[in-house]
């Protein structure tokens, strides 16, 4: 892990997640002379501004132009300079998506694409400005390191992992605050391990990004009310999954629910539905997200709620998956 | 003019050398991009053969000067002029576009030696030159970026906004060449998204535009030389080129962009490049100084 500060809960009553990476990008950038930032005329709104303040020489903003925006990133990274580049997820996935693909992912060049305003956290933007489809296109591209954080922590953790780790990286952030799922930032992030955040045995819900905080209180809550044993993963990593915590949870809990703020399609619950698939073990499974429409406008916390991916939804889908008539016992050869 | 008889000769001999490699090619492979590379050899040629700063025995050398084939299609002319510098073996070239080749209609730059870029959807290249010489700023580097270009390409939005950014930054030390040989696929660029005025256009962008003949070696010389000699400003180029010059039954024939060359056809392009060769150096020894 590389050094720097160890950011606490004190910080994050006053600064939102893109802030976090703000000054952890300032942080890489006195430590190391190749790291350059770039954005289209989202410095502001990527939280940017504080490298520009202080490294004007290597900041770049090409106006509003996406497409041009990663292909300059990727010509800067081959000729030996380590890019961040920061615009909304939306533009970054898909208005630049062949850019992001040929010139950066077929290339393979050292860029790291911080893409802001994941999901629907620029809620009220409507889905112009939403990014639901993003994971889905990013996923599939090879060569290209996935990472949702889910708090503004696990940001800062991977953000210094990105710089670390040669090869493209596409950050998904939110706009505004994140609930805190960690006392610190030194809680030992690992690329491609997920993270559990509640022990349980009777069913497993797997999320990442805002969800992952829906799902921590949600089993919380069920402890209480339904003394129900849930166990809550979050898998900052979509790529490379880490599909032994999958398995294990098949295995042990024969339930699993996905939540994310995302189209059903494409995302987390894709890339957890592949590893059950393969693994030739049944379970009962859900895909909570976003039911492949666009997404209403208005809060964040009001559409993860009309979503079913809020904590409420997220217990109601647990008590239908528990009420689900399902097998047991530890023959996988009967069931249908 | 600035090219001396001798050297025009030279890069006379070389281009002859390429276009008949490249006609190989393009026969070996069975079809390829052949009219939009014989309209782009010279300008390729010129650049490897007169200017390019690059060390044969180190084509990764950080401080080399760069070449980005924006119009990657032309992957056929530049493989073999890649393969005859020496840094990638001539005898892959009978192998292009087969299966599990190295090469391809568009080359890979992580397995083609000496290519900056990997190309083929357009609109690519000049935000990958424009980054190219941003780092080369950043680094205190002064390597010079050659961004060569198709004409068609041009309708791509995403040149505009790397023309934007080219002159935001004054890079002067990118130079645009724009293949200029006025057929896209289907048809002639003025009409099927006319282009024209196009050196208005780039002038408008903030470049500084200079307007070559794309087969004289003597014009394209003078316009590099220009080019370099001009400082706070990014130059483009425009080299007027016909579509499958030196090749008679191809020349400014649009469905030449890509086609297919039976034995016959081979034999009578290889007739028609000799012819060419030889109208080109007398052209030399009449103008030449």
């Amino acid at each position: 892990m590389a050094k720097g500060l160890v950011y606490t809960a004190v910080d994050s009553t006053e600064l939102s997640t893109a802030e976090y990476y703000g000054k952890a990008l300032v942080e890489l950038g006195e430590q190391h002379p190749d790291v350059v930032a770039l954005t289209a005329d989202l410095g502001k709104s990527t939280k940017i501004g504080e490298f520009m303040k202080r490294f004007p020489e290597r900041f770049f903003n090409v106006g509003i132009a996406e497409q041009n925006l990663f292909g300059v990133a990727a010509g800067m990274a081959k000729a030996g300079l380590v890019p961040f580049v920061s615009t909304f997820a939306q533009f970054a996935a898909l208005r630049a998506g062949d850019q992001l693909s040929t010139d950066i992912c077929y290339q393979n060049a050292n860029v790291k694409v911080i893409a802001t305003h994941a999901g629907t956290s620029f809620g009220q933007a409507g889905s112009t400005h939403h990014a639901i489809s993003d994971l889905g296109v990013v996923r599939s591209l090879p060569n290209l390191t996935v990472i949702v954080p889910a708090d503004s922590f696990e940001t800062v953790n991977a953000i210094r992992l990105a710089y670390e780790t040669a090869g493209p990286f596409y950050i998904r952030i939110n706009r505004g605050f994140d609930h805190l799922l960690y006392p610190s930032s030194d809680y030992g992030f690992e690329l491609g391990r997920a993270v559990t955040l509640h022990e349980g045995t009777d069913i497993t819900v797997i999320a990442c990004g805002s969800c992952a905080y829906q799902a921590l209180t949600a089993a919380q809550f069920l402890r209480q009310a339904d003394g129900l044993s849930v166990r809550v993963i979050n898998m900052p990593t979509i790529k490379p999954l880490d599909a032994d915590a999958v398995t294990q949870a098949v295995a042990e809990t024969r339930r699993v629910i996905t939540a994310e703020d995302h189209n059903v399609i494409g995302g987390l619950g894709s890339a957890v539905a592949e590893v059950v698939a393969a693994s030739g073990k049944g379970c009962a499974f859900r895909r909570l997200g976003i039911a492949d429409h666009f997404a209403p406008i208005g809060l964040h916390e009001d559409i993860l709620s009309i979503e079913g991916v809020d904590s409420n939804g997220i217990v109601a889908a647990i008590r239908e998956v528990m009420g689900a008539d399902f097998e047991e016992d530890e023959n996988w050869e009967d069931e249908v | 003019m600035t090219l001396e008889k001798t050297e025009w000769l030279r890069l006379e001999d070389k281009a002859n050398d390429l276009r008949r490699l490249t006609l190989d090619t393009t026969y070996w492979a069975g079809a390829g991009h052949i009219g939009g590379a014989m309209s782009v050899l010279d300008i390729l040629t010129v650049i490897y053969h007169k200017y390019l700063n690059y060390k044969l025995d180190d084509p990764a050398w950080p401080d080399r000067d760069r070449v980005i084939l924006s119009k990657g299609h032309a992957g056929i002319a530049y493989a073999p002029l890649l393969a005859d510098l020496g840094w990638n073996d001539k005898e892959l070239l009978k192998t292009f576009t087969l299966t599990n080749s190295p090469m391809g209609m568009h080359l890979d730059a992580s397995k083609v030696v000496g290519l900056d870029a990997s190309t083929g959807s357009l609109g690519h290249g000049l935000p990958l030159a424009a980054g190219t010489a941003l780092a080369a700023r950043v680094q205190g580097k002064d390597w010079w970026v050659y961004c060569v270009t198709g004409d068609g390409e041009l309708n791509e939005g995403s040149c505009w906004e790397a023309f934007m950014t080219l002159s935001h930054y004054q890079l002067d030390h990118v130079i645009t060449v724009v293949d200029r040989n006025k057929y896209m696929i289907d048809g002639a660029t003025e009409e099927v998204m006319a282009l024209e005025p196009l050196a208005d256009k780039l002038r408008a962008f903030g470049l500084n535009v200079i307007e070559v003949d794309g087969h004289s070696f003597a014009d394209l010389a003078d316009g590099i030389d220009t080019a370099k000699a001009h400082a706070g400003q990014p130059s483009a180029i425009i080299a007027d080129t016909a579509k499958g010059a030196g090749i008679d039954f191809m020349e400014g024939q649009y469905i030449w962009h890509y086609g297919a060359l039976d034995e016959a056809m081979y034999r009578e392009a290889q007739a028609s490049l000799a012819r060419y060769y030889e109208k080109r150096k007398a052209r030399v020894l009449r103008e030449g100084k």
